[in-house]
């Protein structure tokens, strides 16, 4: 190990990285555990129904839950593709 | 009534059967009467752990299905005589622990003992869903370390919504960090996730930490719970977190570096 590779170690430290990292991991995965189980389900046909008619990847459609005290929100939201759009 | 703990992690490897033997030890040394109980059925190795592999004679799927009785099964510790061990069955399946077996055989248990600690195998499969179903407490073990962290925080989701405090609505299940193998020097260089990082990532209370230790290999080579090791950290760090467990005020100790002297920089320590 060179000097300057001694110096350049002490310098990235992977602890907070760790921690950065299982953070919003662990965060992500809260979330994901409070949604109702029918949640993926549901998704899949909505996706279904809507690539009857419009042509959209299967990336181009998001399902959020979030809950807010006594709040549910469901979220749905689709990236049209630019030709529908444009035509 | 009895107390029951489960000491649960999620990954393999962290020190759930260390933990098991070493606190279910602590307890019975405090004059509690306590039994701990295998549940990694197919590969037990608490019996190992304890020094009692050789006394093994019937196990928890036996007492389940009825071919021997819990007296029968039951190992009583030779040196301590408040602890007693249920050791798992190392040869069948998993689906002999059904939740009626396992809960006729804690009820009964808690007829006779003050604490019945359950020592979960790793995974989310069958054995440790038993484990953890009827606990009252849980001792989540966990190393600092990003996927040991991650696995107890699904199983603290686990806990929160598959137990039987979970489905009754009853006061849920108090949770407890048992953070083992810290190295507080790798710490003190940013190389390993700090105690203060861990309980912020789970938000968990935090019962003990157990450093990285030769006492623990040593232990299980000659099948001692380390907490019977009295001058060892690790041995030490154990009996502080079954008296913190049992409501003491006890300070936290082995989260910093040991001051160094040069003599032991220049030769090496133990």
């Amino acid at each position: 190990m060179s000097l300057l590779d001694y110096f350049r170690s002490r310098k990235t430290n992977t602890a907070s990285v760790a921690k950065q990292r299982l953070q919003i991991l662990v965060a992500h995965e809260r979330a994901s555990r409070n949604q109702p189980s029918y949640l993926p389900k549901m998704q899949q046909e909505l996706l279904a129904v809507i690539r009857k008619y419009v042509h959209v990847d299967e990336e181009a459609i998001s399902i959020s839950f979030e809950q807010n005290g006594n709040e549910e929100t469901l979220e749905l939201n689709i990236v049209f593709p630019d030709e529908m759009r444009a035509g | 009534m009895a107390r029951i703990i489960v000491v649960t992690s999620g990954k393999g490897g962290v020190g759930k059967t260390t933990s098991s033997a070493a606190i279910s030890m602590g307890l019975a040394l405090r004059g509690h009467k306590t039994v701990v109980i295998d549940f990694d059925v197919g590969l037990r190795n608490l019996d190992l752990i304890m020094g009692c592999e050789r006394r093994v004679v019937y196990d928890l799927v036996n007492v389940i299905n009825g071919e021997a009785t819990l007296n029968q099964a039951l190992i009583k510790d030779k040196r301590c005589s408040e602890l007693f061990i249920l050791p798992a069955s190392q040869t069948r399946d998993k689906d002999a622990l059904s939740i009626e077996g396992v809960g006729k055989i804690l009820e009964d248990l808690a007829k006779d003992f003050e604490y019945i600690v359950c020592d979960s195998p790793a995974g989310i499969e069958r054995g440790a869903t038993m484990a953890m179903y009827f606990a009252d407490d849980a001792i989540v073990v966990t190393n600092p370390e990003v996927s040991s962290v991650r696995d107890s925080d699904r199983m603290l989701g686990i806990l929160a919504s598959k137990s039987r405090r979970a489905e009754t609505a009853e006061e849920p299940i108090r949770e407890y960090l048992l953070l083992t193998r810290y190295n507080p020097e790798r710490v003190e260089q940013g190389e390993m996730l700090s105690v203060e990082d861990v309980q912020e990532i789970l938000s968990l209370q935090l019962l003990g930490v157990v450093p990285e230790s030769k006492a623990i290999l040593n232990a299980s080579n000659s099948g001692t719970p380390v907490i019977l090791d009295t001058d060892s950290d690790a041995g030490q760090a154990y009996s502080d977190i079954v008296a913190r467990y049992l409501g003491e005020d006890k300070p936290q100790r082995f989260i910093v570096k040991e001051k160094q002297g040069l003599f032991k920089k220049l030769f090496g320590g133990k």
